[in-house]
Order: C-alpha cells, then sequence, then structure tokens
C-alpha cells in the first residue's frame, strides 16, 4: 500500500485559509480547534512564505512514542491516528508533536482538556468506517470513500498535496525543475526522518 | 472632439514617458524568488537547540505560530527513555538502600524501653496537616507515576482499555487534589517554619550521624533534628517547585508556549522522582525504621523515653513550661 503524506508548495500558498476553512465544515469541527492552520514566515518581508501546517502523520510518531495510554495506532497507509476513547487529555501528544497538530476542545481549563483533537487525513479513526459514531468523533471518512483529504482535493493553487509520497514528492520536484526554485517540502525532514525526500 | 483627443494623445505621451523612466526602477526593485525566499532548510540548520519555527497566524490560539519545533524529539526522548532511568535509579535505588539499612541496623529501638508516661508531640491540628499532605502526597506520587510509567508496567496487566480508564479517574485525582496538597504544604510551612530554622546542634547532630548507625548515642536535639529539618526542607521545596511546575501544565495557557510547557514537565517529572524517593526514606523512618516514631503522628503522644532520646532538648523545654510530665519514674535518660 501507498505511504500517504502531505506536502505545502509554499511557494504556491496564498494564505487563502481555504484548507482551514475546509477541514472544519467538513468535518464539523468544534470552535476553537483548527486540525490545519497557515503561517506565514518572515510576515510582510521580501521572501515572505506561508505554509499550511496539520498532523504530519509522521513515521515513527513523537506523539504516539510519548502519550501514557497508548491511544494511537498507525494505518497500513501510514496514517497516524488516535482513539476518542482511551485519551485522558493529559496533553503529552502536543509537547512532543513537532508540528503543533493536538488540540484540546477545552481552554483555560480546570484540570482537563479534553479528548485530544488532530487531522485524520480525512481517515476516521477506530470505529467502523464512515459511520455516524465515527463521524461524531473524527469527521468523515474520506479515505474510506476512496477519496484524498478535503484540504489538498479543493487547494485552488494546488500548493497542499496530498497522496502517495513518493508521487507528491515527485510532482513537488517536477516543479521545483521548471520554476527553477523552492522553499522546501516543509517538515518532511523532521516527520520522515526515514524518507525525507521522498 | 480635437480637444479631448489632445487630450488622450497627451496622456498617452505622459504615461509612454513614465513607463520608460519608471522601468529601470522597476526592474531594480524585481524580487528574486529563488535567491530571497525563506527556506526551509536554512531555517532549520539556524535553529539552535530548543528553538522553533514560528510565523503569524490568523487565528487566536498563540501556541498555533509555532510551525516547527525539532525540539519535541528530545522531549520524547526524555519521556521514553530519560525518566525511566532516572525515576528507576532514585526509586528503586532508595528501595534497595532502605532495605540494605533495616538488614544492617535493624530497627532502631527505645534503648531505655517504653517509660509508659506520654508526652504530646504533635497536636490535633498538626496531625491533621500532616496527613492531609500525606495522603494526597501518596496519590499524588500513585496517580503520577502512572501517567510515567503505567503504559508499560501497567497497561498490560489490565489492557488497554481498563487501563485507560482507571488512569483518566487517576489524572483528575491527580488534577484536583493537587490544591489540598498546597494547601497542606502552606500550613505546614506556617506551623513547623520556627523549628525548622538550622543551627549549630544541627551541624554536631550531623557529625554524630544522628546517632543512628550505633546504639545507644543520641546527639541533643530540639523539636526537630537536623534529619527532621532536611525533610522538611525537602518536602517545602520540592513542594513548591511541584506546585508550580504542576500548575503551569494544569493551566497551559498561562506559559502559552510549547517550549516552556515541556521544561515544566521536566521539573515536574524529575522533581517529582527524587521528592518520591525522599519521602520514601521518610515513611521508613517514621515506621518500620524506628521504634515509637510513628505514635508521634498517629495519636500525637510518644513514649518519654522515646522523646528524651530522640529530642532531650526539647523535652526539657517542655517540661519547663509545665507541659510535659518531669518524671517517668523509671529511668533516668542521659541528655546525650
Ligand atoms: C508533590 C506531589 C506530586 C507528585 C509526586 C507528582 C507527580 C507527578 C508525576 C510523576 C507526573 C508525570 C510526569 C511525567 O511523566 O512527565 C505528574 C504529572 C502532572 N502533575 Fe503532578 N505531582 C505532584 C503534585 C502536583 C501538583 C501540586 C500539581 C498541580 C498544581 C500537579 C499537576 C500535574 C499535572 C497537570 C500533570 C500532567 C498530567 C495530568 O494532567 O495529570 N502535580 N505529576
Ligand atoms: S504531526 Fe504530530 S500529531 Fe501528527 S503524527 Fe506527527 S507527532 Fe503525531
Ligand atoms: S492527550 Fe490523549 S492522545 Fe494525547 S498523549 Fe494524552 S492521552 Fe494520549
Amino acid at each position: 500500500m501507498a505511504r500517504v503524506k502531505f506536502l505545502c508548495d509554499a511557494d504556491r500558498c496564498i494564505e487563502c485559509n481555504a484548507c482551514v476553512t475546509a477541514c472544519k465544515n467538513e468535518h464539523e469541527v468544534p470552535w476553537g480547534i483548527n486540525r490545519r492552520r497557515v503561517v506565514t514566515i518572515n510576515d510582510g518581508k521580501p521572501g515572505e512564505r506561508s505554509v499550511s501546517m496539520a498532523c504530519m502523520h509522521c513515521t515513527d510518531a513523537p506523539c504516539a512514542a510519548v502519550c501514557p495510554v497508548s491511544c494511537f495506532y498507525t494505518t497500513a497507509d501510514g496514517v497516524v491516528l488516535h482513539s476518542k476513547d482511551l485519551c485522558i487529555g493529559c496533553g503529552y501528544c502536543f509537547y512532543a508533536c513537532p508540528f503543533g497538530a493536538p488540540q484540546y476542545p477545552k481552554v483555560g481549563n480546570f484540570g482537563s482538556r479534553g479528548k485530544m483533537d488532530k487531522c485524520t487525513y480525512c481517515a476516521g479513526g477506530p470505529e467502523a468506517d464512515s459511520t455516524p459514531a465515527e463521524y461524531a468523533k473524527y469527521g468523515t471518512n474520506r479515505l474510506a470513500e476512496g477519496k484524498l483529504p478535503i484540504c489538498a482535493e479543493m487547494c485552488s493553487t494546488k500548493s497542499l498535496l496530498a497522496g502517495d509520497g513518493a508521487i507528491i514528492a515527485e510532482i513537488y520536484k517536477e516543479r521545483v525543475m521548471k520554476r527553477g526554485y523552492g522553499s522546501g517540502m516543509w517538515g518532511w525532514k523532521t516527520a520522515y526522518a526515514d524518507s525525507p525526500t521522498g | 472632439m480635437p480637444s479631448s483627443l489632445s487630450h488622450i494623445r497627451a496622456l498617452c505621451a505622459a504615461i509612454g514617458l513614465l513607463f520608460v523612466f519608471a522601468h529601470p526602477a522597476a526592474a531594480q526593485l524585481t524580487f528574486k524568488p529563488t535567491a530571497e525566499a525563506v527556506q526551509e532548510d536554512k531555517l532549520l540548520n539556524a535553529l539552535k537547540e530548543g528553538d522553533k519555527i514560528t510565523g503569524r497566524i490568523s487565528i487566536p490560539d498563540t501556541m498555533a505560530s509555532s510551525l516547527i519545533q525539532p525540539a519535541g524529539r528530545d522531549w520524547r526522548d526524555f519521556q521514553r527513555s530519560k525518566l525511566p532511568i532516572i525515576g528507576g535509579v532514585a526509586i528503586l535505588g532508595m528501595i534497595v538502600l532502605l532495605a540494605i539499612f533495616l538488614m544492617v541496623r535493624g530497627r532502631i529501638r527505645v534503648d531505655h524501653g517504653f517509660s509508659g508516661t506520654k508526652i504530646l508531640r504533635f497536636a490535633s491540628f498538626e496531625r491533621f496537616t500532616h496527613w492531609l499532605t500525606a495522603s494526597c502526597f501518596i496519590v499524588l506520587a500513585l496517580s503520577g507515576l502512572n501517567i510515567s510509567f503505567g503504559r508499560v508496567l501497567v497497561m498490560p496487566l489490565f489492557g488497554a482499555e481498563a487501563f485507560a480508564t482507571m488512569s483518566g479517574w487517576a489524572k483528575i485525582a491527580h488534577d484536583y487534589l493537587a490544591f489540598p496538597f498546597m494547601l497542606g504544604l502552606a500550613i505546614m510551612f506556617l506551623i513547623w517554619i520556627k523549628d525548622n530554622i538550622p543551627g549549630k546542634l544541627d551541624w554536631q547532630w550531623l557529625k554524630q550521624g544522628g546517632g543512628i548507625l550505633a546504639n545507644g548515642k543520641h546527639p541533643p536535639a530540639k523539636r526537630f533534628n537536623a534529619g527532621q529539618k532536611g525533610i522538611f526542607w525537602i518536602v517545602i521545596i520540592g513542594g513548591v517547585l511541584m506546585s508550580v511546575s504542576g500548575w503551569y501544565l494544569l493551566f497551559p495557557y498561562l506559559p502559552g508556549n510549547v517550549t516552556a510547557l515541556q521544561f515544566w514537565t521536566v521539573i515536574h517529572a524529575v522533581v517529582a522522582m527524587l521528592f518520591i524517593a525522599a519521602m520514601l526514606a521518610h515513611i521508613y523512618i517514621g515506621s518500620v525504621g524506628m521504634e515509637g516514631a510513628f505514635d508521634a503522628m498517629g495519636t500525637g503522644e510518644v513514649d518519654l523515653n522515646w522523646a528524651k532520646e530522640h529530642h532531650a532538648l526539647w523535652v526539657a523545654e517542655e517540661q519547663a513550661k509545665g507541659r510535659a510530665p518531669s518524671k517517668d519514674g523509671t529511668h533516668a535518660v542521659p541528655a546525650e
């Protein structure tokens, strides 16, 4: 099976935040939680770049390594998912995650952060595929329907790519060759130490 | 109309001129995307240890402005590789030491036997404060250790689901009992600080090893000897460190920054391991380790002979104030 990944071609990202909005809408993500966000580096200076970032679905994921109740698992496609039934909301995955992906529904909390929520690569959770129970906790399972993540699918400049890591890396490299520049495959070295370039 | 036509012609000429003059300037400003755009590689390489790549975001969550923080890997390494070693050495090491001590030295007895006469050592409010703090501490320690090591040590016994349910309750206990713990800590500080100021006697006591190594030798001490003062200060300093670091974990939006949160979890976890080890020694000497010691915090009254052996100067003070029986009718106990 393919090893799926995200790749944000920052030289194409126009910081329209449509990926963020599409994600929130697709999965009915509650207020205050952003499974995806756009971060602008060197904002307002020449050479600023915007990067759309969510869970990178790391190889040997740090979140999974530190979770005290071991609620993460990696699917055959390389998607990192978790069980909200097991999560105790300790916040440890957020400390370990290099990309700030884990989010918690309760802010300014007293003791509890609530069940952790993060990008699922539009692949749901441990419940049976595309069931109301799965939808309520994790959102739509587009992967089960044969579709790719909504954020990348609707990206108007095709900056955000999702799919087989080897293929999207190839697309990106072709682009860099043609136009002669590229700001890098953001996060790949950190997330995929085993295959930082494809 | 001729007039408007000439206007248009003039305008075109002006625009043309503008173009001619403006063009070189525009060419100078031309931006070179290749050379000047930010590069992930360069940013990553320029990062100092513990730093992160941050930018601007358009959502209120300030922590989301961190784009990549490779330090998460170091924190993971701390949790999974270093903390088990620190905790194992501190806690198991202490248990081994205490076991050896018990085997070599045995239980510390009351040399002159029990007199049968009692002296009040801790009033009920003092005992209440001690047990409030101690019971919270035990639950905090167990639930905390469950966060650190439960996945490895406990989860295999009960399975993932039962373990997660149990850990969920343990976490709630940890988060709420933190408050009575902090209250108890504050009261203990207020009521016992006056008896815990280090002094010359403590130095003598320490030089004689507290008299615990040899039978029948007891350096004089007031209400608390140097060992007990040490425990007091370990509890106060350790407790404050636990409280401050724990507070930030309870309210993560106070530091509002993942690097600070990583720092405070490391402080919390490391101090916890040392603190638990120190408390094991305290529990040992207050129960199996020393005959007659538990009564002090149990009923509050200790045997007069025990008191004279371990706290001769304190007994004298109490007797002078008329708060203690002046003679026990059995043994005359030397002050040292
Ligand atoms: C002095 C007694 C205490 C002990 C022995 C203790 C021990 C621990 C330990 C071992 C951990 C896990 C650390 C890790 O694996 O990284 C932990 C986590 C934690 N502690 Fe404590 N702790 C104590 C007091 C406190 C206090 C006073 C507070 C709050 C003010 C607090 C708040 C927390 C929080 C929020 C966590 C994160 C996990 C959770 O939410 O339960 N702790 N503690
Ligand atoms: S990006 Fe963060 S949440 Fe996603 S797999 Fe990696 S460590 Fe886990
Ligand atoms: S917040 Fe939940 S998923 Fe994250 S480490 Fe804690 S228990 Fe695991």
